[in-house]
Protein backbone atom coordinates (compact mmCIF):
# COMPACT_ATOMS: atom_id res chain seq x y z
CA UNK A 1 0.00 0.00 0.00
CA UNK A 2 3.17 2.27 0.95
CA UNK A 3 4.61 1.43 -2.42
CA UNK A 4 1.47 2.51 -4.36
CA UNK A 5 1.15 5.62 -2.76
CA UNK A 6 4.56 6.77 -3.11
CA UNK A 7 4.57 5.54 -6.79
CA UNK A 8 1.88 7.27 -7.76
CA UNK A 9 2.68 10.52 -6.07
CA UNK A 10 6.14 10.21 -7.40
CA UNK A 11 4.88 9.54 -11.13
CA UNK A 12 2.66 12.55 -11.15
CA UNK A 13 5.15 14.62 -9.76
CA UNK A 14 8.47 13.54 -12.51
CA UNK A 15 5.91 13.37 -14.97
CA UNK A 16 5.27 17.19 -14.56
CA UNK A 17 8.68 18.32 -13.94
CA UNK A 18 9.67 16.17 -17.34
CA UNK A 19 7.17 17.83 -18.84
CA UNK A 20 8.64 21.64 -17.36
CA UNK A 21 11.82 20.59 -18.36
CA UNK A 22 10.89 19.98 -21.53
CA UNK A 23 8.58 23.18 -22.11
CA UNK A 24 10.20 25.68 -19.78
CA UNK A 25 11.02 28.74 -21.75
CA UNK A 26 14.20 29.55 -19.08
CA UNK A 27 17.51 26.88 -19.05
CA UNK A 28 17.71 27.32 -15.34
CA UNK A 29 14.25 26.27 -14.73
CA UNK A 30 14.59 23.28 -17.02
CA UNK A 31 17.89 21.84 -14.53
CA UNK A 32 15.90 22.24 -11.66
CA UNK A 33 12.77 20.56 -13.32
CA UNK A 34 15.11 18.02 -13.90
CA UNK A 35 17.12 17.63 -10.44
CA UNK A 36 12.90 16.94 -9.39
CA UNK A 37 12.94 14.32 -11.61
CA UNK A 38 15.88 12.53 -10.86
CA UNK A 39 15.54 12.38 -7.13
CA UNK A 40 11.70 11.14 -7.57
CA UNK A 41 13.30 8.26 -9.64
CA UNK A 42 15.95 7.91 -6.56
CA UNK A 43 13.14 7.82 -4.11
CA UNK A 44 11.83 5.05 -7.00
CA UNK A 45 14.82 2.91 -7.24
CA UNK A 46 14.80 2.79 -3.23
CA UNK A 47 11.23 1.73 -3.43
CA UNK A 48 12.07 -0.81 -5.26
CA UNK A 49 15.01 -2.79 -3.39
CA UNK A 50 17.78 -0.84 -4.94
CA UNK A 51 19.20 1.40 -2.08
CA UNK A 52 22.34 1.22 -3.45
CA UNK A 53 21.10 2.85 -6.76
CA UNK A 54 19.12 5.61 -5.23
CA UNK A 55 22.16 6.60 -3.28
CA UNK A 56 24.17 6.92 -6.28
CA UNK A 57 21.56 7.99 -8.21
CA UNK A 58 21.41 11.06 -5.18
CA UNK A 59 24.98 11.39 -5.40
CA UNK A 60 26.06 11.13 -8.96
CA UNK A 61 22.96 12.81 -10.61
CA UNK A 62 21.36 14.81 -8.33
CA UNK A 63 25.04 16.05 -6.78
CA UNK A 64 27.05 16.08 -9.74
CA UNK A 65 25.59 15.95 -12.96
CA UNK A 66 23.42 18.61 -12.26
CA UNK A 67 25.94 20.83 -10.38
CA UNK A 68 27.63 20.63 -13.62
CA UNK A 69 24.89 21.68 -16.13
CA UNK A 70 23.94 24.31 -13.56
CA UNK A 71 27.86 25.71 -13.64
CA UNK A 72 27.81 25.27 -17.68
CA UNK A 73 24.25 27.32 -18.53
CA UNK A 74 25.83 30.03 -15.61
CA UNK A 75 29.31 29.96 -17.53
CA UNK A 76 27.19 29.87 -21.03
CA UNK A 77 24.86 32.73 -20.22
CA UNK A 78 21.71 32.29 -18.56
CA UNK A 79 19.40 34.09 -20.90
CA UNK A 80 20.41 32.19 -23.97
CA UNK A 81 16.97 31.51 -24.32
CA UNK A 82 16.02 29.32 -27.12
CA UNK A 83 14.50 31.48 -30.27
CA UNK A 84 11.17 30.61 -31.19
CA UNK A 85 11.35 30.68 -34.97
CA UNK A 86 11.11 27.36 -36.44
CA UNK A 87 13.93 26.43 -38.82
CA UNK A 88 12.53 23.49 -40.22
CA UNK A 89 8.70 24.07 -40.97
CA UNK A 90 6.12 21.96 -39.15
CA UNK A 91 9.43 20.54 -37.02
CA UNK A 92 7.51 21.50 -33.55
CA UNK A 93 4.02 19.80 -34.70
CA UNK A 94 5.95 16.96 -36.07
CA UNK A 95 8.20 16.22 -32.76
CA UNK A 96 4.71 16.47 -30.56
CA UNK A 97 2.91 13.83 -32.77
CA UNK A 98 6.04 11.41 -33.01
CA UNK A 99 6.68 11.65 -29.19
CA UNK A 100 2.84 10.88 -28.58
CA UNK A 101 2.87 8.42 -30.81
CA UNK A 102 6.27 6.97 -29.61
CA UNK A 103 5.07 7.07 -25.91
CA UNK A 104 1.31 5.82 -26.45
CA UNK A 105 3.09 2.62 -28.35
CA UNK A 106 5.81 2.27 -25.17
CA UNK A 107 3.28 2.35 -22.61
CA UNK A 108 0.37 0.02 -24.68
CA UNK A 109 2.73 -2.27 -25.43
CA UNK A 110 3.93 -2.64 -21.84
CA UNK A 111 0.64 -2.63 -20.46
CA UNK A 112 -0.37 -5.37 -22.51
CA UNK A 113 2.09 -7.67 -20.86
CA UNK A 114 0.79 -9.59 -18.34
CA UNK A 115 3.49 -10.00 -15.15
CA UNK A 116 3.25 -12.58 -12.97
CA UNK A 117 3.98 -10.50 -9.88
CA UNK A 118 7.50 -9.56 -9.16
CA UNK A 119 10.29 -12.16 -8.06
CA UNK A 120 11.70 -9.12 -5.44
CA UNK A 121 15.63 -8.61 -4.65
CA UNK A 122 14.94 -11.04 -1.56
CA UNK A 123 16.01 -14.32 -3.70
CA UNK A 124 19.14 -12.33 -5.36
CA UNK A 125 20.24 -11.70 -2.41
CA UNK A 126 19.79 -13.92 0.06
CA UNK A 127 22.64 -15.42 1.52
CA UNK A 128 24.83 -12.26 1.39
CA UNK A 129 24.41 -9.48 3.40
CA UNK A 130 21.81 -7.23 1.46
CA UNK A 131 21.78 -5.51 -1.80
CA UNK A 132 25.32 -3.61 -1.17
CA UNK A 133 27.45 -6.45 -0.63
CA UNK A 134 25.45 -8.22 -3.38
CA UNK A 135 26.04 -5.98 -5.88
CA UNK A 136 29.85 -5.66 -4.31
CA UNK A 137 30.44 -9.42 -5.17
CA UNK A 138 28.64 -9.17 -8.86
CA UNK A 139 30.96 -6.30 -9.80
CA UNK A 140 33.63 -7.22 -8.65
CA UNK A 141 33.77 -11.07 -9.43
CA UNK A 142 31.77 -11.42 -12.64
CA UNK A 143 31.86 -8.28 -14.36
CA UNK A 144 35.02 -7.08 -12.59
CA UNK A 145 36.59 -6.39 -16.44
CA UNK A 146 33.75 -4.22 -17.29
CA UNK A 147 34.59 -2.26 -13.90
CA UNK A 148 37.90 -1.85 -14.65
CA UNK A 149 37.68 -0.72 -18.22
CA UNK A 150 34.91 1.65 -16.92
CA UNK A 151 37.83 3.84 -15.13
CA UNK A 152 39.92 3.88 -17.94
CA UNK A 153 36.64 5.71 -19.30
CA UNK A 154 36.36 8.05 -16.48
CA UNK A 155 40.10 8.85 -16.65
CA UNK A 156 39.41 9.26 -20.40
CA UNK A 157 36.22 11.45 -19.50
CA UNK A 158 38.28 13.57 -17.56
CA UNK A 159 41.58 14.11 -19.77
CA UNK A 160 39.38 15.03 -22.84
CA UNK A 161 37.14 17.42 -20.42
CA UNK A 162 40.33 19.07 -19.83
CA UNK A 163 41.71 19.00 -23.43
CA UNK A 164 38.59 19.92 -24.69
CA UNK A 165 37.75 22.99 -22.20
CA UNK A 166 41.56 24.15 -21.87
CA UNK A 167 42.49 27.49 -23.90
CA UNK A 168 45.46 28.45 -25.32
CA UNK A 169 46.10 32.21 -24.87
CA UNK A 170 46.82 33.51 -28.30
CA UNK A 171 47.50 37.34 -27.86
CA UNK A 172 48.93 38.06 -25.10
CA UNK A 173 47.29 39.70 -22.23
CA UNK A 174 46.45 43.09 -22.25
CA UNK A 175 48.18 45.04 -19.98
CA UNK A 176 47.23 48.65 -17.99
CA UNK A 177 49.10 50.64 -20.43
CA UNK A 178 47.49 48.35 -23.72
CA UNK A 179 43.96 49.22 -22.07
CA UNK A 180 44.81 52.86 -21.59
CA UNK A 181 45.90 53.28 -25.18
CA UNK A 182 43.00 51.60 -26.36
CA UNK A 183 40.85 53.97 -24.18
CA UNK A 184 42.59 57.15 -25.84
CA UNK A 185 42.73 56.28 -29.02
CA UNK A 186 38.64 55.36 -29.32
CA UNK A 187 36.25 57.90 -29.43
CA UNK A 188 35.22 58.46 -25.73
CA UNK A 189 38.79 58.87 -23.43
CA UNK A 190 36.72 60.34 -20.50
CA UNK A 191 34.35 58.25 -18.20
CA UNK A 192 31.02 58.26 -19.26
CA UNK A 193 27.97 60.15 -17.76
CA UNK A 194 26.82 59.00 -15.06
CA UNK A 195 23.04 58.40 -14.85
CA UNK A 196 20.78 61.66 -13.90
CA UNK A 197 20.07 61.36 -10.27
CA UNK A 198 16.80 63.43 -9.59
CA UNK A 199 14.82 63.45 -6.56
CA UNK A 200 11.87 62.52 -8.95
CA UNK A 201 12.73 59.17 -9.94
CA UNK A 202 14.39 55.81 -9.56
CA UNK A 203 18.09 57.97 -9.86
CA UNK A 204 19.87 54.79 -12.22
CA UNK A 205 17.54 54.09 -14.95
CA UNK A 206 17.07 58.00 -15.61
CA UNK A 207 19.03 59.72 -18.11
CA UNK A 208 20.79 62.13 -17.44
CA UNK A 209 20.41 65.82 -19.18
CA UNK A 210 22.82 68.26 -21.19
CA UNK A 211 23.28 71.87 -20.82
CA UNK A 212 20.39 72.47 -23.19
CA UNK A 213 17.98 70.00 -21.75
CA UNK A 214 18.67 66.88 -23.90
CA UNK A 215 18.92 63.65 -22.99
CA UNK A 216 22.41 62.25 -23.08
CA UNK A 217 22.27 58.97 -24.28
CA UNK A 218 25.35 57.51 -23.38
CA UNK A 219 24.28 58.11 -19.83
CA UNK A 220 21.56 55.24 -20.34
CA UNK A 221 21.84 51.78 -19.05
CA UNK A 222 20.61 49.82 -21.70
CA UNK A 223 20.74 46.58 -19.40
CA UNK A 224 18.42 48.42 -17.19
CA UNK A 225 16.25 50.73 -20.02
CA UNK A 226 15.84 47.01 -21.75
CA UNK A 227 14.48 45.56 -18.89
CA UNK A 228 11.70 48.21 -18.07
CA UNK A 229 10.97 48.71 -21.61
CA UNK A 230 9.91 44.93 -21.36
CA UNK A 231 8.36 45.11 -18.24
CA UNK A 232 6.51 48.29 -18.82
CA UNK A 233 8.55 50.73 -16.55
CA UNK A 234 9.23 53.37 -18.97
CA UNK A 235 9.93 56.54 -17.38
CA UNK A 236 6.97 59.00 -17.43
CA UNK A 237 8.22 61.80 -19.32
CA UNK A 238 7.30 60.76 -22.64
CA UNK A 239 10.11 62.11 -24.80
CA UNK A 240 12.85 60.46 -22.62
CA UNK A 241 10.73 57.55 -23.28
CA UNK A 242 10.56 57.98 -26.51
CA UNK A 243 14.29 58.53 -26.88
CA UNK A 244 15.09 55.43 -24.66
CA UNK A 245 13.13 53.35 -26.37
CA UNK A 246 14.87 54.83 -29.78
CA UNK A 247 17.83 53.98 -28.15
CA UNK A 248 16.72 50.04 -27.26
CA UNK A 249 15.49 49.92 -31.27
CA UNK A 250 18.77 51.20 -32.66
CA UNK A 251 20.69 48.74 -30.25
CA UNK A 252 18.01 45.58 -31.40
CA UNK A 253 19.15 46.97 -35.40
CA UNK A 254 22.95 46.88 -34.97
CA UNK A 255 23.23 43.52 -34.10
CA UNK A 256 26.39 42.60 -33.62
CA UNK A 257 28.05 46.12 -34.51
CA UNK A 258 29.45 47.82 -31.66
CA UNK A 259 28.32 51.32 -30.89
CA UNK A 260 30.82 53.91 -29.43
CA UNK A 261 30.36 55.25 -25.34
CA UNK A 262 27.62 52.63 -24.83
CA UNK A 263 27.51 52.40 -21.05
CA UNK A 264 30.21 49.59 -19.83
CA UNK A 265 29.07 46.44 -18.20
CA UNK A 266 31.93 45.70 -15.65
CA UNK A 267 31.52 42.22 -15.12
CA UNK A 268 31.45 41.11 -18.78
CA UNK A 269 34.07 43.64 -19.71
CA UNK A 270 36.63 42.53 -17.10
CA UNK A 271 35.86 38.93 -18.63
CA UNK A 272 36.07 40.14 -21.90
CA UNK A 273 39.68 41.50 -20.71
CA UNK A 274 40.94 37.98 -19.74
CA UNK A 275 39.75 36.99 -23.62
CA UNK A 276 36.36 35.08 -21.95
CA UNK A 277 32.88 34.96 -22.45
CA UNK A 278 31.37 37.73 -23.81
CA UNK A 279 27.64 38.50 -25.01
CA UNK A 280 27.13 39.46 -29.00
CA UNK A 281 24.26 42.06 -27.71
CA UNK A 282 25.78 43.91 -24.70
CA UNK A 283 26.87 46.91 -25.15
CA UNK A 284 30.52 47.54 -24.34
CA UNK A 285 32.69 50.22 -24.14
CA UNK A 286 36.44 51.26 -25.39
CA UNK A 287 36.55 47.57 -26.65
CA UNK A 288 35.88 48.78 -30.40
CA UNK A 289 39.43 47.55 -31.68
CA UNK A 290 38.80 43.87 -29.85
CA UNK A 291 35.79 43.42 -30.90
CA UNK A 292 36.30 42.95 -34.94
CA UNK A 293 37.07 39.26 -34.25
CA UNK A 294 34.82 36.83 -33.86
CA UNK A 295 31.24 37.83 -34.20
CA UNK A 296 31.07 39.33 -37.47
CA UNK A 297 32.39 36.71 -39.91
CA UNK A 298 29.82 34.41 -38.94
CA UNK A 299 27.01 36.62 -40.21
CA UNK A 300 28.44 37.38 -43.57
CA UNK A 301 29.39 33.65 -44.75
CA UNK B 1 3.41 -2.62 -9.57
CA UNK B 2 6.02 -3.71 -12.46
CA UNK B 3 3.67 -2.08 -15.40
CA UNK B 4 2.94 1.12 -13.82
CA UNK B 5 7.10 1.74 -13.25
CA UNK B 6 7.27 0.36 -16.76
CA UNK B 7 4.81 2.11 -18.02
CA UNK B 8 6.29 5.32 -15.81
CA UNK B 9 9.35 5.00 -17.45
CA UNK B 10 8.24 4.63 -21.31
CA UNK B 11 6.50 8.08 -20.88
CA UNK B 12 9.67 9.89 -19.24
CA UNK B 13 11.86 8.19 -22.16
CA UNK B 14 9.30 10.06 -24.61
CA UNK B 15 9.16 13.07 -22.84
CA UNK B 16 12.26 13.43 -22.92
CA UNK B 17 12.93 12.31 -27.13
CA UNK B 18 10.14 14.53 -27.26
CA UNK B 19 12.41 17.51 -25.75
CA UNK B 20 15.38 16.34 -28.14
CA UNK B 21 13.68 16.84 -31.58
CA UNK B 22 12.05 20.08 -29.76
CA UNK B 23 14.38 22.25 -27.90
CA UNK B 24 17.44 24.15 -29.94
CA UNK B 25 19.57 25.39 -26.36
CA UNK B 26 21.87 22.72 -26.52
CA UNK B 27 22.46 22.39 -22.73
CA UNK B 28 18.63 21.71 -22.48
CA UNK B 29 18.80 19.12 -25.49
CA UNK B 30 21.42 17.55 -23.39
CA UNK B 31 19.16 17.18 -20.23
CA UNK B 32 16.56 15.84 -22.09
CA UNK B 33 19.30 13.34 -23.26
CA UNK B 34 19.87 12.59 -19.55
CA UNK B 35 16.22 12.10 -18.66
CA UNK B 36 15.82 9.02 -21.22
CA UNK B 37 19.11 7.55 -19.67
CA UNK B 38 17.29 7.99 -16.53
CA UNK B 39 14.17 6.72 -18.01
CA UNK B 40 16.06 3.70 -19.08
CA UNK B 41 17.51 3.03 -15.96
CA UNK B 42 14.35 2.94 -13.91
CA UNK B 43 12.95 0.19 -16.38
CA UNK B 44 16.30 -1.63 -15.68
CA UNK B 45 15.54 -1.73 -11.93
CA UNK B 46 12.11 -2.62 -12.95
CA UNK B 47 13.00 -5.68 -14.04
CA UNK B 48 15.79 -6.64 -11.76
CA UNK B 49 13.06 -6.51 -8.72
CA UNK B 50 10.39 -8.41 -11.65
CA UNK B 51 13.28 -11.39 -12.55
CA UNK B 52 14.51 -11.02 -8.81
CA UNK B 53 18.41 -11.19 -10.19
CA UNK B 54 20.55 -8.10 -9.59
CA UNK B 55 21.80 -7.93 -13.45
CA UNK B 56 19.19 -4.66 -13.85
CA UNK B 57 21.06 -2.76 -11.32
CA UNK B 58 24.46 -3.63 -12.23
CA UNK B 59 23.47 -2.78 -15.61
CA UNK B 60 21.76 0.67 -13.99
CA UNK B 61 25.15 0.96 -12.41
CA UNK B 62 27.10 0.96 -15.18
CA UNK B 63 24.57 3.64 -17.05
CA UNK B 64 25.23 6.07 -14.71
CA UNK B 65 29.24 5.66 -14.75
CA UNK B 66 29.08 5.94 -18.90
CA UNK B 67 26.29 8.60 -18.24
CA UNK B 68 28.30 10.68 -16.08
CA UNK B 69 31.66 10.54 -18.48
CA UNK B 70 28.95 11.69 -21.04
CA UNK B 71 27.97 14.59 -19.57
CA UNK B 72 31.38 16.01 -18.78
CA UNK B 73 32.67 15.65 -22.20
CA UNK B 74 29.35 16.63 -23.88
CA UNK B 75 29.34 19.92 -21.28
CA UNK B 76 33.54 20.42 -22.30
CA UNK B 77 32.10 20.62 -26.10
CA UNK B 78 29.31 22.58 -26.09
CA UNK B 79 31.67 25.32 -23.80
CA UNK B 80 33.78 25.14 -26.55
CA UNK B 81 31.60 25.33 -29.42
CA UNK B 82 30.01 28.46 -27.34
CA UNK B 83 33.45 29.94 -27.40
CA UNK B 84 34.10 29.92 -30.82
CA UNK B 85 30.47 30.35 -32.19
CA UNK B 86 29.41 32.71 -29.30
CA UNK B 87 26.31 30.56 -29.42
CA UNK B 88 25.00 27.56 -27.29
CA UNK B 89 21.95 27.01 -30.41
CA UNK B 90 22.30 23.68 -32.31
CA UNK B 91 20.98 25.57 -35.10
CA UNK B 92 24.48 27.47 -35.47
CA UNK B 93 26.24 24.40 -35.20
CA UNK B 94 25.82 24.15 -38.99
CA UNK B 95 29.64 24.40 -40.76
CA UNK B 96 29.60 20.94 -41.73
CA UNK B 97 26.45 21.91 -43.66
CA UNK B 98 27.41 22.46 -46.98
Amino acid sequence: MGETITFWVLAVVSVAAALGLVFSRKAVYSALMLGVVMLSLAVLYAVQDAPFLAAVQIIVYTGAVMMLFLFVLMLVGVDSADSLVETIRGQRFWAIVAGLGFGLLLALAVGNVAFSPAAGMGRAVSGRDGNVPALAEEIFTRHVFAFEVTSALLITAALGAMVLAHRERVRPKATQRDLARTRFAGPQPSPLPGPGTYALHNAIDMPALLPDGTVAVTSINRVLARHEMEEGYAPTDPEKAALIKQVLEKDAARDAAPVEGDKPIQVKDALQDEGELRDEGEPQAGTTSRKENAPQEEDGK
Amino acid sequence: MTTHYLVLSALLFAIGGVGVLLRRNAIVVFMCVELMLNACNLAFVTFARQHGNLDGQLIAFFVMVVAAAEVVIGLAIIVMIFRTRRSASVDNANLLKY
